[in-house]
């Protein structure tokens, strides 16, 4: 009998606790909470701008909320899956450019940025070359992704170093080797890298490629007209691999992670480092550029002889993707697009000097020595390129980053053979 | 209690919800797995059927054959030295420490309960060369062995070397304790006669105490090789499967498939390959006892 009583008392126990787990977190009534998922984990860049244009538009919104969620980016594609599927995208949304963005595009899960700003009047905000780039990774479907940062990627560079060993800023990739070797010979590392994350050590193929090939280099790879065994690709990666058996890269730049190798170059222990412009939010900041914000220089890649790429073909890209959902759009959300991205670009500028894919309308006169170099590199750009693995499908990019550090760390990996082996992960077209 | 086991609510009532989570959080998934394997595309875009193209494609794959030849020789060394440390330091938790052997026990279990990812993060200062040197090599520069100075994680035989180090380490404890209970279990007499018998150290260990442990020694080689052949997130936070994937398990090559490359089909039928890897495993060392045994 006993037993008959407490098997009810024992299913409601269960049934209860399956609820409780399953319920939604409460929210006041009428609330809208506009999410941004974001890989960028910190409050720094466009975290920082987006959130505190945030809280200047909510004071006169009250029933609306902002929250930011960070990701890493190895668990991003799986949970926008899994969020798309359950049609509970965030407002907002980090997501890789490839193959996945254009399934959420085909399947109606994220807003096109150009209709909407159209739709919302602010539309003239956006930097029209900038939303170019960021129309490019889709294969022509338009333009989903929001232009949050307008980065030129190159080397950045030690001036009191160079200075003190008589060396010029390097026009040549020769002339670059040769600086290298200096510093090496001097027990300078000639270049931090941060091998542990693996794509900065593809920027360098893509860098040499680039200049090997053209601007358009890795459009003619996407269309069958290059292969990635051709002679040019191989020699970048017989560079790289060179530089790396020279130790420009330093001992063992495969076990390096991303903040320790910008640590390397801002605190003065490595003279060059190959990096993308957003990492001015560093180099603008004496407390993490110790050498000294004038003491950082700008250099495009250098240009390798015989080859068809010019010093006015750079790498740009508008930084992390970011995507509006269509689950999350309503109307309240929209007044917040359009009280937040009206301003971004002057806000981005004239509180951290960063340069974005907005439109500045009442730029600052005391902008960073830096984003005024960057600001006049990117006048005089004529061409763009994106990075090694934006046209890859997914299986290449893992090749292409995994083999990278093989290739830098393993005597016994080729230049032929890491070109081999992705020419056939792209061949598989998965 | 005889009257209790043959009433079937009462069990339901023991059986039925640890049933229910086993069914929802595994059976269900494996059965899922299983579908899945057979089948190609994404969550977003939809699943076709495949037949056993998945299956076919395993064998021609070099990156599975080499995380499977990996994920073996991992288990090999590791589950090797899990049991044979941890038998040693049984033996001598009963034989030599005996009563004062609490503290012992209690300081080499406390890696068990450490998180892996601190575990790894701990072996990764370790072992570090660059932008400092990391204790080992530290070490080595004050003994002037300058030669063995070297990137410890950053090429593959020594970062082999030092993930098999780590996850011995961890799990010492873990077996220390499982076998030192079934040491306890031998009567004391049957070891004293032994004594009386001539039988000292090496000979006792080798013809009385192993031979009275084996059914505990089996299960601790099984739980110790399902644990190292589907070993995860310590490779995952000291090595990341690197450099390039020459230290990448089988479960990691597995995660890296579905979840990065977003081949969920492909990804599965490695996940189908791993549990039949793991039930072979562990039929073979039952067939083992149960033939002991009888």
């Amino acid at each position: 009998m006993k037993t008959n009583r407490f098997l009810p008392f024992m299913l409601v126990i269960i049934v209860m606790s399956l609820l409780l787990v399953a319920a939604p977190p409460a929210t006041a009534q009428d609330e809208v909470v506009i999410t941004y998922l974001s890989i960028l984990q910190d409050d720094v860049g466009f975290n920082r701008v987006i959130g505190e244009l945030s809280a200047q538009c909510l004071t006169d919104m009250p029933n609306v909320r902002y929250e930011r969620e960070g990701i890493n980016l190895d668990a991003l594609g799986q949970r926008i899956d899994q969020l798309a599927l359950n049609n509970n995208l965030p407002t907002l949304f980090s997501a890789d450019s490839g193959p996945q963005l254009i399934e959420l595009i085909d399947n109606g899960y994220v807003l096109n940025v150009e209709e909407l700003f159209t739709e919302l009047g602010i539309y003239d905000s956006l930097n029209p070359a900038a939303a170019a780039i960021a129309a490019a990774g889709v294969q022509g479907r338009g333009l989903y992704a929001l232009p949050l940062e307008l980065n030129i990627e190159g080397f950045w560079y030690n001036k009191q170093m160079f200075a003190d060993h008589d060396l010029d800023v390097p026009t040549t990739w020769d002339e670059m080797l040769a600086a290298a070797a200096v510093f090496h010979e001097n027990g300078i590392q000639a270049f931090a890298l941060a091998g542990r994350e693996k794509w900065p050590i593809t920027r360098y193929l893509a860098a040499y490629a680039n200049r090997v090939y053209g601007a358009d280099a890795m459009v003619r790879v996407r269309d069958g007209e290059l292969m990635l065994t051709d002679p040019g690709f191989i020699e970048a990666a017989q560079e790289l691999k060179d530089m790396a058996e020279s130790g420009y890269f330093g001992v063992s730049p495969t076990t390096l992670d991303y903040g320790t190798a910008l640590d390397l170059f801002n605190q003065g222990r490595a003279a060059m480092y190959y990096m993308g412009s957003w990492e001015l939010r560093s180099f603008n900041d004496p407390a993490q550029a110790l050498i000294g914000t004038e003491n950082i220089g700008y250099f495009n890649v250098p240009l390798v002889e015989g080859g068809e790429g010019t010093l006015e073909d750079f790498s740009i890209n508008v930084g992390t993707t970011t995507i509006i959902s269509s689950a999350g759009y309503n109307e309240t959300v929209g007044e917040w697009i359009r009280c937040v991205f009206s301003q971004y670009g002057d806000h981005a500028m004239n509180t951290l000097g960063m340069i974005t894919g907005f439109n500045v309308n009442n730029p600052s006169d005391d902008l960073p020595q830096l984003t005024q170099i960057v600001l006049e590199n990117l006048d005089t750009a004529n061409n763009a390129f994106l990075w090694w693995e934006a046209y890859f499908n997914p299986r290449a990019s893992v090749v292409a980053g995994d083999n990278a550090q093989l290739l830098i760390s393993d005597p016994g990996y080729t230049a032929e053979q890491y070109m081999t082996d992705l020419q056939a992960a792209l061949d598989e077209g998965v | 209690m005889q009257k209790i086991l043959s009433d079937r609510k009462a069990i339901l009532l023991f059986v039925g919800p640890a049933l229910l989570i086993y069914v929802v959080i595994v059976l269900i998934p494996v059965v899922w797995s299983v579908v899945y394997s057979f089948q190609e595309g994404t969550l977003l875009s939809g699943f076709r059927f495949v037949g056993l193209n998945n299956f076919g494609k395993l064998w021609g794959d070099r990156d599975f054959i080499n995380s499977l030849v990996f994920g073996l020789r991992y288990a090999v060394f590791v589950s090797t030295g899990q049991i044979a440390i941890g038998f040693l330091l049984a033996l001598v938790y009963t034989f030599y420490l005996k009563k004062a052997s609490a503290l012992v026990r209690t300081i080499l279990f406390f890696p068990v309960v450490l998180p892996t990812v601190a575990v790894a993060q701990m072996f990764t200062k370790l072992f570090e060369i660059t932008p400092q040197y990391g204790l080992v090599n530290a070490l080595l520069d004050a003994a002037h062995l300058n030669a063995w100075i070297q990137p410890w994680l950053g090429q593959s035989s020594t970062a082999f070397v030092v993930i098999v180090i780590m996850d011995i380490w961890r799990a010492i404890g873990f077996y220390g304790i499982i076998l030192y209970s079934g040491l306890l279990d031998i009567p004391d007499e049957i070891i004293e006669a032994a004594r009386l018998d001539g039988a000292q150290q090496w000979k006792l260990v080798r013809y009385i105490v192993t031979p009275l442990l084996r059914p505990v020694l089996v299960t601790a080689i099984i739980f110790s090789l399902n644990g190292t052949l589907k070993v995860f997130e310590s490779v995952l936070a000291l090595t990341g499967g690197g450099p390039g994937n020459t230290t990448m398990p089988l479960t990691l090559y597995m995660y890296k498939t579905a979840f990065t490359v977003n081949q969920y089909g492909y990804g599965s039928t490695i996940a189908i390959f791993l549990t039949l890897e793991c039930l072979l495993v562990t039929l073979f060392f039952y067939r083992f006892a149960r033939r002991d045994i009888a």
